[in-house]
């Protein structure tokens, strides 16, 4: 067996894993990486402008591939900067290989140059990580880092290597036999369990699906299983913001997001469901609102991978652990077996007609300014056809686009929903372009959360990806003055955007184009000149300023005490609401 | 507002891992960043090949916390096994102590008599100390040592608890 470097072996290893995208950016202790990565060519690196970005853009690349998205950063402030999205990653299940540099392991532990404790830095906000002490163990690290960062349910993996380790040499053959790891996460469902799961269905006269980011995690498959469960049980599906796309919007089973800013339809039929089976959701406080008045009357199977969601929260009659597309199968094989025949939920539908007739997505019309609302939907009026891949930052303007922008399949959703960072989309955006590069890629965005990844408008420009940003430009970060407004009598702390750029110049410094959309008779025109011009483009859409995004379920409140418009606000909250998030 | 604090209950937790850097961190960290407590936890590598550690922690929390904190543990990728000796059965807990006392006179002999009675051995001795070895159910070392302030007592190390279920199987 001939010897390489430490550097040339984590290369040719990501190159048998299949890797072709890293983003990434040089410094000091990752430069013998950097020189391996110059000798083979085949993977691309994406140079983004802070190591932060990397990290969303490794996020978008998988989101949008179901690939594991690869990070490569020097140490100290290199690593320091991507730990945000390493922490999103793991908030979103995302799968995600972080590779950092680190001082020689002769300097560890002497506040060397640009030193920091990566391992215990990132040892609560990775799924699993490593510091790799001698060459002849990369090899092995790097298999099992994406061997578990993409099994059971996906998360990111940190491989801290010492630059020592980097330039000495070990003895390495490529595509040697892969050792079979130690983490096997459970798969199939329990067959007992799933007969069981079965009878509850069977006795069920309103059940609801609860649909959740698991479905996404679990491939493009489970999202069809997902159809023909719900087809074959002709009942109801609502979904969280991590799973929109599994279920088709268009779909006359489909009853919109649930949650704190969900569908008055979907939190009511939870409500009042006799079932709810939870298909990869994790019971998180923005879907349950009051813990002890969440669904109060229904039964609940729960199937999830990680048995850590399972009771977390909410307790449930049935925990099924097991991928979630595999157990659907399962599922639907005992469903048939049994000649399970669509019951009739007459009842249960009219009522829920009955919910749906509140309307509550709609809002006030406006002849003067454009409703952010309406921006949406002229965004998706005008681009569905070719099925875009849509990125958020974190905002009124994500629920918005949550609520207006309808999704019919997988993987064109992206969106930080756990960690609910600002800064996210167009790092998110340029990842999934580059996965995905003849897609139409939108980062909706709000003014204030631009800001904070705006860097990434040159990494764009370098690599000539046509990523377009739609801003919602309310001049305020909305989602806060809402909720002073709930919860401080209209306080505005600091919550307005002074001293914006002007985005068009902006843009265009950056050799992007620019638009301004001001007059809501110029709306649809500037979305047609946004799609319609090549490469990257910048829009700064004026918006009615202090419109609300609603429906809305005030933290500590019950699925039952929706606000549905600005009118339903009234008082202040108690101290106990005002201590949740 | 005032904060609500639920009724907890005690379990001992027995936990297989592999022998890696970072290991006790890694499980105590979690601990601390799932705000858990640790009533004692204790380490050592059991496997003949030095490869597998056992870690016996003693936890406590409301009965779905404890649920948590067992899933929490399974899901770390150089976690082997878990298991709560305290729901499981019958178990044996026992910790050892080293207790250093100082005296003269009558505080020296009681401080002999309570060890005998509570068979304690003598591990070091001088002319006003004693160093005393105990081993028992952390309750009989509680007590020991309560007694040991009385009579003069000066340091105390303790392992914290090891636990082995009963009867002829593993776990
Ligand atoms: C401003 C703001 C407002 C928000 N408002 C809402 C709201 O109104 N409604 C809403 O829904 N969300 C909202 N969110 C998002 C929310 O915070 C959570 O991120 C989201 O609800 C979690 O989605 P999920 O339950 O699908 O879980 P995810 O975080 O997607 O987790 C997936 C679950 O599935 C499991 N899983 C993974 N892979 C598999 C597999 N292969 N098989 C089986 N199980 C698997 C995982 O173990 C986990 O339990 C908001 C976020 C922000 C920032
Ligand atoms: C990194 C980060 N800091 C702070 C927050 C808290 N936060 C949530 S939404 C929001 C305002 C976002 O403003 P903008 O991007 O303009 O979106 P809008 O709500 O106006 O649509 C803030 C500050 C956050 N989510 N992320
Ligand atoms: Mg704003």
């Amino acid at each position: 067996m001939a010897e390489k470097s430490g550097a040339d072996i984590l290369v040719e290893t990501l190159m048998d894993l299949g890797v072709d995208t890293v983003f990434g950016y040089p410094g000091g202790a990752v430069l013998p990486i950097y020189d391996a990565l110059y000798e083979h060519p085949k993977i691309k690196h994406i140079l983004v402008r802070h190591e932060q970005a990397a990290t969303h853009a490794a996020e978008g690349y998988a989101r949008s591939t179901g690939k594991p998205g690869v990070v490569l950063v020097t140490s100290g402030p290199g690593a320091t900067n991507a730990v945000t999205g390493i922490t999103d990653a793991l908030m979103d299940s995302i799968p995600m290989v972080v590779i950092t540099g680190q001082v020689a392991t002769n300097l560890i532990g002497t506040d060397a140059f640009q030193e920091a404790d990566t391992v215990g830095i990132t040892r609560h906000c990775t799924k699993h990580n490593y510091l790799v002490k001698k060459p002849s163990d990369l090899a092995h690290v790097v298999q099992e880092a994406f061997h578990i960062a993409t099994q059971g349910r996906p998360g990111p993996v940190v491989i801290d290597i010492p630059k020592n380790v980097q330039v000495a040499a070990a003895e390495f053959s490529r595509n040697a036999a892969v050792a079979n790891s130690r983490y096997q996460p459970q798969t199939e469902g329990d067959f007992k369990d799933i007969n069981t799961a079965v009878e509850m269905i069977m006795n069920a006269k309103a059940p609801v699906l609860y649909t959740g980011g698991g479905i996404i995690n679990s491939g493009p498959k489970a999202s069809e299983t997902l159809r023909e469960l719900a087809e074959l049980l002709g009942c109801p599906v609502t979904s969280t913001l991590m799973g929109l796309g599994a279920f088709p919007a268009s779909s006359d089973k489909w009853l919109g997001m649930l949650g704190m800013h969900g569908t008055f339809e979907a939190n009511m039929a939870m409500n009042k469901a006799d079932l709810v089976v939870c298909l990869g959701a994790r019971f998180d406080d923005r879907i349950t609102g009051r813990l002890d008045a969440f669904s109060p009357n229904s039964k609940k199977i729960h199937v999830d991978i990680d048995r850590s969601s399972i009771n977390k929260t909410i307790r449930v009659d049935l925990p099924l652990v097991g991928d979630v597309g595999r157990v659907m199968e399962q599922m639907i094989a005992v469903l048939k077996g049994r000649r399970f025949a669509t019951p009739d939920y007459g009842e249960w539908w009219s009522r829920i007609t009955g919910w749906r007739a509140t309307n509550c997505l709609d809002y006030p019309e406006n002849k003067k300014e454009i409703m952010p609302q309406l921006a949406i939907r002229k965004l998706w009026e005008a681009t569905h056809e070719r099925e875009p891949i849509i990125t958020t930052e974190v905002g009124q303007h994500q629920m918005w686009a949550a609520q207006h922008f309808d999704f019919e399949n997988p993987n064109k959703w992206l969106t930080s929903g756990g960690l609910g960072t600002m800064g996210y989309g167009l790092p998110a955006a340029i990842g999934a372009q580059l996965g995905n590069p003849d897609a139409l890629v939108i980062d909706i965005a709000g003014e204030a959360s631009i800001q904070m990844n705006i860097q990434e408008l040159g990494t764009a420009t370098q690599y000539r990806l046509p990523v377009k940003i739609f801003i919602l430009n309310n001049e305020y970060m909305g989602m806060v003055r809402q909720w002073q407004e709930l919860t401080y009598e209209s306080r505005y702390s600091n919550s307005y955007s002074d001293s914006l750029p002007d985005f068009v110049k902006l843009a265009e410094s950056y050799d992007w184009t620019g638009i301004r959309i001001e007059d809501p008779a110029d709306l649809e025109a500037g979305i047609q000149k946004m799609i319609e011009t090549d490469g990257p483009v910048m829009v700064d859409c004026r918006v009615a300023k202090l419109a609300n995004c609603f429906p809305m379920i005030p933290s500590g409140a019950a699925h039952t005490e929706m606000l549905l418009t600005e009118a339903d606000v009234k008082g202040t909250m108690d101290d106990q609401a005002k201590a949740l998030v | 507002m005032h904060i609500h604090e639920e009724a907890v209950e005690r379990h001992v937790l027995a936990v297989l891992v592999d022998n890696e850097a970072g290991i006790l961190a890694r499980i105590a960290g979690m601990f601390t960043a799932r705000g858990y407590n640790i009533e004692s936890l204790t380490v050592a590598d059991i496997s003949e090949d030095h490869a597998i550690s056992r870690i016996t922690i003693a936890t406590n929390g409301p009965p779905h916390v404890i649920e948590q904190i067992i899933a929490q543990l399974d899901r770390l990728v150089p976690v082997h096994s878990v298991r709560d000796l305290t729901e499981s059965g019958p178990h044996v807990q026992r910790e050892l102590a080293l207790v250093k006392v100082a005296g003269k006179g009558e505080n020296r002999i009681e401080a002999m008599r309570l060890a005998d009675a509570y068979r304690a051995r003598i591990v070091d001795a001088s002319t006003e100390s004693f160093i005393f070895e105990i081993t028992g159910a952390p309750e009989k070392i509680e007590t020991f040592v309560t007694l040991m302030r009385e009579v003069g007592l000066v340091e105390v190390g303790r392992t914290g608890v090891v636990a082995v279920s009963r009867g002829p199987n593993a776990g």
